[in-house]
This record gives structure tokens, sequence and C-alpha cells, in this order.
């Protein structure tokens, strides 16, 4: 099965083209916001993982290896497309245009940190695979609508195993509609590896079973991920129906600041594998190799990145505290009485305090 | 076709049909789907075929493959797109083919459904219902019988609506489907084609959180919904026989449970029966005691009596009888709380 789905690789861990047919797509500034955004989150993610060691986040999920894949998929997503993530997705929602300080917000158990303005952002799936049929739902309704928006999906590789990753995949392509499924095989759901969590050797061979087209690609080549994908979306758009794309990527880190990896797995052996699977080194030897790297630019992006996270972390901890009407006065659009009465009875007895 | 949210204003009719309980929900998801373009109804067997109980039957063929769809048989599926068809602006009509199927569905409806609201500070919204048959007395096979009414007035972010007679299931269905917020919709199948009722023409609606008062009485108070209501009634009559005046009260809706026409009733009769279907612990029995608890405490002359299915999974239909609530407990129930 693996020989039927080879991944699809475009520059390799040292920065080489192993197929330059994109080459003519190439433009400085495609290759520089590749990686300015993949520079972004990965700093954020560092940010953010230190503000949790210091109580000023909760429990947070990283990210740390995939940013390629985040990357790479949300590029070219258009304005009015809906992304339906996951909790470890945050990279890919601030490179589709998320706010910085709400998915701060999000993770200090905020829910003003799903509110992005300007974005199709639905808030991040908690239980696992639930939110496929939702992007399957939201496509459909644009395509009713007649419009060219798609709708893409995150989800890793133990969702796979759950009855919503078929209902989902199943639905959308009965009704052939706009979606585009783009799992992150990281290897691992929480503790347990891929090789307990499935028997088939890849996740994109899935495809077959629901007649739709699955591609596998290197996760940790952002030039994979970027054109494969904008590929399923122009399918999506031009009326073809869904794809199921597979980035095979890892991630280095933790699966929350709650878990501990090395009860698992080897740590050492996990740092080992960072100069060649480091989706960040790879492109920086790319951009060495092609003429794109200049220190200067590096450095500069570097203070303004760093200086983007400072003042959303300002804004986050300066935001209004939350306000405990919010308790209420979001579960019905009118408040039935078992809600009011609890209301009422509940703020009476927090002014009494005051 | 773009769908627009357009609304075209039906003057309600002063004719009326005489329909049974299946053919007024067909006539309220034809109102519907006539009156806004963003309903979509969704379910298995819906299309072509009209429904395993025809209560969409003739609405594909009239509304067309893209508004009435036959769907995978897969009710997270149906469940879990109906939530991206409604944030993305579509009002969808779900059809769970038996109530003791949503199963499947739960974990959407618990974690998505009811709390898209919350999680978005109403950013976005899930305006859906999901509408199926429950309960026993058909000889339907296993798990079609199941009243899980609780599994769901437990969950905040959704209301439970269980009409119990043809004009208050369209005029209720027409208010769930209206409603911004997703509507659990129980249908009693027993109840589907038991008899007729004169049932207006075009758009009306019946307010969800409302009950209703079925007969008068100063002696006790009898409260029920959905296929228990014809059961209660027939108790109810035997006792009148008897000199029992029974206000006997049709609640409608499970959540929100309307307690002012509860505690008008019982502050009345201060004897009180709750019958309903499904079993008894953690049944909605327990907060109509608790509604009573809390606003009729004073009044009460008699302990309250419960009238359920028994704390056993829905039995094989052989012994569905035994399960079900029927005249005589009833009516023994009565007697209990009128003679303390």
């Amino acid at each position: 099965m693996e020989e039927l789905y080879p991944i699809t690789q475009y520059v390799n861990e040292e920065g080489k083209f192993t197929d330059d047919s994109i080459k003519e797509d190439l433009t400085a500034e495609l290759v520089h916001s590749f990686y300015y955004n993949m520079l972004r989150i990965r700093t954020f993610d560092r940010k953010a993982k230190s503000l949790q060691r210091q109580g000023r986040l909760g429990t947070y999920a990283l990210f740390e290896g995939q940013e390629a894949a985040q990357v790479g998929s949300a590029l070219s997503l258009k304005k009015d497309d809906w992304v339906f993530p996951t909790y470890r997705d945050h990279g890919a929602i601030l490179t589709f245009g998320a706010n910085m300080p709400k998915v701060l917000l999000y993770w200090n158990g905020r829910a003003e940190g799903n509110l992005h303005p300007n974005r199709n952002i639905f808030p991040p799936a908690v239980p696992i695979a639930t939110q496929l049929p939702h992007a399957t739902g939201a496509a459909w309704a644009d395509k009713r609508k007649g419009n060219k928006n798609v709708s893409i999906t995150y989800f890793g590789d133990g969702a796979t195993s759950e009855g919503d990753f078929h209902e989902g995949m199943n639905f959308a392509s009965v009704f052939k509609l706009p979606v585009v499924f783009f799992n992150q095989n990281n290897g691992y759901a929480i503790s347990v590896p891929i090789e307990k969590q499935m028997n088939s050797k890849t996740i994109a061979q899935k495809s077959v079973a629901y007649g739709m087209p699955g591609i596998r690609i290197d996760g940790n080549d952002i030039f994979a991920v970027y054109f494969e994908t904008k590929k399923a979306f122009d399918r999506a758009r031009n009326g073809d129906g869904p794809t199921l794309i597979e980035a095979v990527t890892q991630r280095f880190g933790a699966h929350t600041t709650a878990d501990d990896p090395t009860k698992y797995r080897d740590q050492n052996e996990v740092d080992a594998t960072r100069d060649q699977l480091d989706p960040l080194l790879r492109l920086e030897r790319f951009m060495k190799e092609q003429n794109y790297w200049e220190d200067k630019w590096v450095q500069e992006i570097s203070t303004q990145i760093n200086e983007e996270i400072e003042e959303a972390i300002v804004e986050m901890e300066n935001f209004p505290k939350a306000n405990v009407e919010d308790l209420f006065d979001h579960v019905f659009a009118e408040m039935p009485w078992p809600l009011r009465e609890q209301k009422e009875q509940y703020l009476q007895s927090v002014r009494s305090d005051q | 076709m773009n769908p627009v949210a357009e609304k075209s204003t039906v003057e309600t009719s002063k004719t009326t049909r005489s329909l049974t309980l299946v053919q007024a929900v067909t006539d309220a998801l034809g109102t519907m789907l006539a009156e806004d373009n963003r309903v979509m109804l969704l379910g298995e067997d819906i299309g072509k075929n009209g429904g395993v109980f025809r209560a969409t039957e003739g609405l594909q063929e009239k509304f067309g493959e893209d508004r009435v769809i036959d769907t995978p048989l897969s009710e997270a599926g149906i469940v879990g797109s109906s939530v991206g068809l409604a944030v993305n602006g579509m009002i969808p009509v779900v059809e769970i083919q038996f109530l003791g199927f949503v199963y499947p569905a739960y974990e959407q409806i618990a974690t998505h459904v009811s709390r898209v609201r919350m999680r978005t500070m109403s950013k976005y919204t899930v305006p859906m219902v999901i509408r199926a048959p429950y309960g026993a007395g058909v000889r339907a096979p296993e798990i079609h019988s199941d009243s899980p009414e609780s599994l769901f007035t437990h969950m905040p972010g959704i209301k439970v609506v269980c009409p119990s007679s043809p004009a208050d299931a369209k005029g209720l269905l027409i208010a769930a489907i209206k409603d911004p917020d997703p509507v659990l919709f129980m249908e009693p199948m027993r109840l589907y084609r038991a008899f007729r009722e004169d049932v207006p023409e075009g758009m009306y609606e019946v307010e969800i959180g409302k009950g209703k008062k079925i007969t008068e009485g100063d002696d006790v108070t009898v409260i029920t919904w959905g296929a228990m209501v014809p059961v209660a009634k027939k108790a109810v009559e035997k006792a009148k026989a008897k000199g029992i005046q029974c206000d006997f009260i049709d609640m409608r809706t499970l959540f929100p449970l309307d307690q002012d026409i509860i505690a008008e009733s019982v502050q009345k009769t201060g004897r009180v029966v709750v019958v309903h279907e499904s079993h008894e612990t953690t049944g909605v029995g327990n907060d109509i005691l608790s509604i009573i608890n809390k606003t009729s405490f004073l009044y009460m002359k008699a302990p309250i009596e419960k009238v359920t299915g028994f704390d056993v999974p829905v039995p094989f239909f052989a012994l569905e009888d035994d399960y079900l609530p029927t005249p005589k407990r009833i009516g023994e129930a009565i007697e209990k709380v009128y003679t303390f």
C-alpha cells in the first residue's frame, strides 16, 4: 500500500529540490512568507509554553514540528473560506488570520478566545474527529449558496479511528462537497504510536473507501504542503469534491503542557531527528541554497514577530475580567426561566459578597 | 439556487383539515420548506420513500433533492454535518428514524449542537431541529421504543418538545423550526395515526415552553405529555365517574417546563399524580416535583405519586404492556392521593 501512496516531496531535508516542477511558481515573496509565517507560529508556540510554565496561561497544546503542515495548508485559503481546527491547530488559524490575543485568551479559559473578527474559524474541536462532519456541513451550505468557498478541517492520526472520521468523509464524498480533510500524521495520539492506532500503512489509502483522491505528502516540506493543498482547494472550488491529505510530520514536544512524553518515547531520540525533520531548518537550507536568505531580513522579522507576540500578551493580560453574566447569557437566544432564576440568585449572592 | 432569508407573510388560514399526528408533522414540514429556503430536511429514507412512518411523504418530489435529502445511514454524520450547515446559514431539520437510534449522534448533540452558542458567545448558533418518533406500545423491535428525553433535558442548550395531538404537533414543529436554538422534537409514534383532529391550514405556532390544560378539576392534578396523554385521559375519565375531578395537564414542552401551569393547578388541588413513559430515576417527573416543592410546598395535601416506566431497559414487546403505565396504574395513583 505504501508504494501506492508515495510521499510527495519537492524539497528534501538538505533543502535541495527533489522535484523542481514548482520552480516557476516560486516567487521571493512566497518563499519569504513561508519562512515568516513558520517562524511566527514557532515563536508563538514557544512563548505560549513558557507563559504556561509561569502560570500565565492554562494547559496548552504544543505543535512544534508541525509548522510546515499548518502554514502550508492555511496560506492559500481565501478570506471567506471556513476552517475547522482542533486544539493543536492554532498555528494554522493564526496563519489564516485569527486574532493572536484571542488565541491566547482561548488558552486562558476564555470563550472570547473563539471570536476572530472577519474570519470563519470554528472553535477548536476538543472531542476527537467531531469537526469532520462540521466541515462537511459548512461546505454543503456553501455549495447550496453557489459560491466558491471551501472548508478545510484539521485532524490527527488518532482521529482516523473515530466513527465521525468515517461519517464526515462519507458524507462529503456522497454529496461531492468542497472540503479538504487535512490530516497531520504526527505519529502519536497522546502516547499511542501510529502502529497501535491502525493496521493500514498510510492514512491516505483510507480515501479509496470513499472514492475520493487521497495524497500523502511530506508534512515537513512546506512546498509539498502548500502546492498539494492548493490543488485540493482548486478541485473543491471547481466542484470536483473533497480530498484527503495525509501530511506526514511529527510533534517534537509533549501532547500538551500537562503531558510527560518521556513516559512513552525517548525524547533524546526525538531531538536527534530535528536536524533531518525540522521544517524551519529545511526551509532555511533551501533559502540559503537558492539565495533567498538574508540575515538582516531574518533579524527584522524576528524582531517584528517578537513585538507582535509581546503586544498580544499585553492585550490578553489586560483584557477585561470574565463577566459572570456570560455564564448564563449565551446558552439560549432567550433565557428560559431555570437559567434566569439561577442567574438572579447567583448574582444576588455575588453582590452580597461585595 | 441561492437560499435567502426572505420571509413571505402567510395569513393563518381559518380553514382546517382533519389530520392525523403524522400528517400534521408533514404539513408543518411542507409549510416551513415553502416559507424559508434555508430549511433543509435530512434523514435516512426520508426522500423517495417519504420516511419509514411517511412523515416526509411527497416532500422531496415537491421541494427537490437538495432540500429533502436521503442521507447515508449515519446519525453522527447527519447531526454533525447539520452543525456545519446551521453555522453557515441553513436551517437543518433532521429526522432520526427512531429516538432509540439517536445514541451515535449523542456526542455531536452533547459537545456541539447544544454548546456552539456558548462556545462562541452567540457568534455562531445552531438553529436545528432533531425530530424522532419515540416510545413503546407499537410492538416494534428492540431499541425502537426508548424514551430518552432525560438525556436531553439534562443537557444545557437544547429545548425538548413533545406534542400529543395533531394541531399541537404542527404548531410546535413550526415554532421549533423558527426557534433560534436547537430543539429535540419527540413524536409519539403510537399516536401517529391514533386519531384525527382539525388542524388549521398554513402557518401558525404553538409556543414552546407552554403546557395545556385538557380538563379542569379541583381534586387532583394529573400531569403528563406525549404518548401518555390518551392513557392518562382514560384514568381521568374513570376517576370522574367516581366523582374525582382532575385538573389534567399536557406539558407539551419538557425543557423548559411550564412552571406556572403546574403551580397554578397544584395550589388549587394540593394533590398530584405525574405520569411518564420513561424510567422513573432521573425522569422529567422529578423536575416537576422540584417545581412543586419550590412553588407550592405549603399547598400540598398528599405526597406526590409518580406513575412511570420502570427502571429497566424498555423490554421486548411481549412485556411492553407491563412496562408501560396503564389507565389502571394511573387510576390507582389518583385514588391514592385523593384518599390520603
